[in-house]
């Protein structure tokens, strides 16, 4: 019965996702405003059905009925009750569901803080929102329906994959969707943008706090996603360029790329087409790595080819969502004009170095991730395209755009000159490459991208204090404290955003430079030294967990005769689908992980043993948080807040205009 | 500098950007991507000379050796059809089992072994290599055209 309430509520919410997608856009389009306010409740209706649909399957999975043929598939009653839960969006229909469930969330929190938006302009954001919907209720509704039943029901269920079995991946799909789905919005606002064909510094001013939110929460799920492959898949690397995180990565490049692009939109008023561009960028890009994860493209274009119908479902959205709003584009884009003219030398000028680098290091991931499936496709053969591939690729693309991360936020707006600024960051520069060169020496191996990893990092925090330095001499206070605290929020966002690429870049180098791998055999009572660090393996026992059984190995880890700390690795094996899993042990530390992984049993108790230290790995996940936090920070600033409440009163004005110009 | 020379100024830099991802990318295509190779290639000698290569198919079922020292491995690599030893020293992944497929990054050594420097086992949810399956299919095509050749059943 319930199951079917979810189906029905996803029925209810599709009719209502028509409405909304149709008669509000319509009615801006006439200037009818009658037509026009119902996009707002129409919403918020959808909110509430697709809300109602997720509790449904929800309730299955809490009340493990395997009747439902995706429960059956994705849990098992000795599933604990919170991995059920996170079985939700364990596979195919139920992440659907949640990418749908999400983008109903953006727009109710569309319709909560769009008060100060000129009515017509609200009506085509919701309504494009809703056309998406519509895509993707109905691609749940008629090839790939969470709430299908399974006549007569399952004994028992197949169980989630026991990888997925894990605190990190009951987190990291929602924040993953609520960054992917976020840059609906900011898609929703350039065709509302191009529909409407005013696009003004207001509108990159309203649409940029949505962007950013979208960029901190796919940063962070990016982040996650990949601390989930450190410590669960046992191998201890951190990123593997497979094609599932080059999905998430893409809208991230081209994201970034329009944040920055926002800026200048919202500021001088200028690449306005070129923002409009990217927003629509990220959006299908974001879609795009919806269908290469969740089509099963991936694991074979054949099997894709045998079973095409979600395929063919999702590319003809993909051509759909992508062909038409790049043809509106074409249409209207033209009419947009170019804004202030600038001088190549100028922060105008820099912004655009650094999209430009950022949107050609994402075409070359794309190129890497989709050239294989494009051969496979036309069966030219089979290849796999590497690290080796992108290491190559996207090292040279992304290193100027970092070093002209530092120069960017002290040129001037329209005109600045090469040898002022090299002036202003002479001591900066110097200080960066005698630290980035000796640095290394000191600790006592040098290799040149060590070097030049240090000297991007050094060189982005030297910069962000002249920057800040030259900032608090033109602002005029007592104390230094007063100074600093009348920096605006969103420029400690910015600067904030750029130490946490330092911190990222400190992280990567330090563990490519540093770290040490050892796979060795060991038997019990038996020690093995890593960077300075002793492990003596005390033996594995058995131990039984909820749904598994697991070997766990006992390892004393003692540095300089001190004993620091006692480890635990598990090999488990998941009865329901027969499938082994290695469970890691780390220690964490601010500047070191140590990382200690079962490899199999060899006679005697003896164990194959994988030893991992690894300098400064946290760094690259703090890194992102780091990001993150800026874009908070940047998102909290005051100059947004009397914004609105200005626009709020300029709104009638605008419904007024607009209405007089369409009658 | 007129805006008309700026323009052409911006445009040119623009493609001085695409040039060189242009050939950055093509330079790496070149050096950087591993072919697959099923078992009757390697047989039948259709590898590429002094490369690295990835090979794929299944553990034959009760080949796999482990040396004194825990961590080198042997084991072999059919499609059914033909088999190619490997050799391999580390750990191998969870999803490796005998009888199960499997896909190895390396290079042929003279005595016609295959030599990994890695085993790759990527979680998908069937839990087979997509390479390894599409070994043995393609030595299943072949088999049914010469049907002589006895049919060994797999899973």
């Amino acid at each position: 019965m319930i199951p079917e309430i979810g189906h029905f509520a996803l029925i209810l919410a599709l009719c209502v996702a028509l409405v909304q997608g149709i008669l509000p856009i319509y009615g801006a389009a006439v200037g009818n405003a009658a037509l026009m306010s119902v996009a707002k409740p129409a919403a918020r209706l959808q909110f509430l059905l697709v809300l109602t649909a997720f509790g449904c399957l929800a309730y299955a999975f809490a009340a493990m009925d395997f009747s439902v043929l995706y429960v059956a598939a994705t849990s098992n009653s000795q599933l604990p009750l919170h991995y059920r839960l996170a079985a939700i969006w364990g596979a195919h229909e139920g992440s659907l569901l949640l990418w749908t469930f999400i983008l109903t969330i953006w727009m109710f929190a569309v319709t909560l803080f769009s008060a100060h938006l000129p009515e017509a302009t609200r009506s085509r954001i919701l309504g494009v929102m809703g056309l998406v919907s519509v895509g993707f209720l109905l691609f749940m509704l008629t090839v790939s329906n969470p709430f299908e039943r399974l006549i007569p029901a399952a004994p028992d269920g197949r169980d989630l994959n026991p990888l997925l079995q894990d605190p990190g991946m009951v987190i990291h799909p929602p924040m993953l969707y609520m960054g992917y789905v976020g840059f609906s919005v900011a898609f929703a606002f350039a065709i509302a943008a191009l529909l409407g064909g005013n696009l003004d510094a207001a509108w990159a001013r309203w649409s940029r706090p949505w962007t950013t939110v979208a960029w901190c929460f796919l940063t962070v799920g990016i982040a996650m996603g990949s601390g989930w492959a450190y410590y669960e898949l046992g191998w201890g690397g951190w990123w593997f360029w497979d094609p599932v995180e080059n999905a998430s990565f893409m809208p991230w490049l081209a994201g970034t790329a329009l944040v920055h692009s926002l800026a200048v939109t919202d500021k001088r008023g200028g690449f306005k087409v070129w923002t409009v561009l990217l927003a629509i960028m990220a959006f299908s890009l974001s879609l795009l790595g919806t269908f290469l994860v969740r089509s099963g493209v991936l694991t074979s274009v054949h099997a894709f080819a045998t079973d095409p119908k979600r395929g063919l479902f999702i590319l003809a959205f993909l051509a759909i969502v992508i062909g038409g709003s790049l043809a509106l584009y074409a249409w209207r884009a033209p009419k947009v004009g170019l804004g202030g003219s600038f001088a190549m030398v100028s922060r105008e000028g820099l912004l655009l170095a650094n999209n430009v680098l950022l949107v050609a290091a994402m075409g070359s991931v794309l190129l890497g991730t989709l050239y294989p499936l494009f051969l496979d496709a036309l069966d030219l053969g089979k290849i796999s395209v590497g690290p080796p591939y992108f290491d190559s690729v996207f090292v040279p693309l992304i290193v100027p755009a970092i070093f002209l991360m530092g120069i960017g936020p002290l040129a001037q707006w329209k005109k600045a000159s090469v040898p002022d600024l090299a002036q202003r960051l002479k001591w900066a520069f110097g200080v960066s490459v005698v630290s980035a060169l000796t640095l290394p020496i000191v600790m006592g191996n040098w290799t040149p991208m060590l070097s030049l990893g240090l000297l991007l990092a050094i060189w982005i925090v030297m910069t962000a204090l002249v920057t800040l330095r030259e900032r608090l001499t033109h602002i005029t206070g007592s104390s230094l404290m007063e100074r600093l605290a009348s920096v605006p929020r969103s420029y400690w966002g910015m600067l904030v955003a750029h130490c946490g690429i330092a911190v990222f870049i400190v992280g990567v180098t330090m563990v490519k430079g540093f770290e040490t791998e050892k796979d060795v055999r060991m038997n019990v009572g038996e020690t093995t030294t890593i960077g300075n660090y002793t492990f003596r393996f005390d033996g594995a026992h058995d131990v039984k967990g909820p749904n598994y059984t697991a070997a766990r190995g006992t390892f004393s880890v003692s540095r300089d005769g001190r004993e620091i700390t006692v480890l635990y690795p598990e090999k488990r094996r998941y009865p329901v689908q027969n499938q082994i899993m290695t469970e890691a042990a780390i220690d964490t530390g601010l500047l070191r992980d140590l990382y200690v992984s079962l490899g199999e049993p060899l006679d005697d108790g003896a164990w194959s043993v994988r030893l991992y230290h690894k300098p400064f790995i946290d760094w690259i996940w703090g890194g992102c948080f780091i990001m993150a936090v800026g874009g908070v920070l940047a998102i909290s600033d005051r100059r947004y807040r009397p914004a609105w409440r200005r626009e709020t009163q300029e709104a009638p004005a605008a419904v007024e205009t607009a209405r007089r110009k369409y009658a | 500098m007129t805006s008309r020379q700026k323009r052409f100024a911006f445009i040119g830099l623009g493609l001085v950007v695409l040039g060189v991802a242009t050939a950055l990318v093509l330079n790496a295509l070149k050096s950087n991507l591993s072919l697959f190779i099923t078992p009757t290639e390697v047989a039948n000698g259709e590898i590429p000379k002094g490369k690295s290569f990835r090979l794929g198919g299944m553990v034959e079922d009760g080949s796999l050796k482990r040396e004194n020292d825990g961590l080198t491995v042997h084991f072999i690599v059919t499609d059914t059809a033909k088999r190619v030893p490997v050799t391999y020293k580390g750990i191998l992944p969870d999803l490796f089992k005998e009888g199960k497929g499997a896909v190895a990054q390396g290079q042929l050594a003279a005595d016609g072994t295959f030599v990994a420097s890695e085993v790759l086992a990527k979680h998908d949810e069937n839990y087979m290599p997509p390479e390894a399956a599409e070994a043995m299919a393609r030595a299943k095509a072949a088999k049914a055209q010469s049907s002589n050749t006895l049919v060994i059943q797999t899973q």
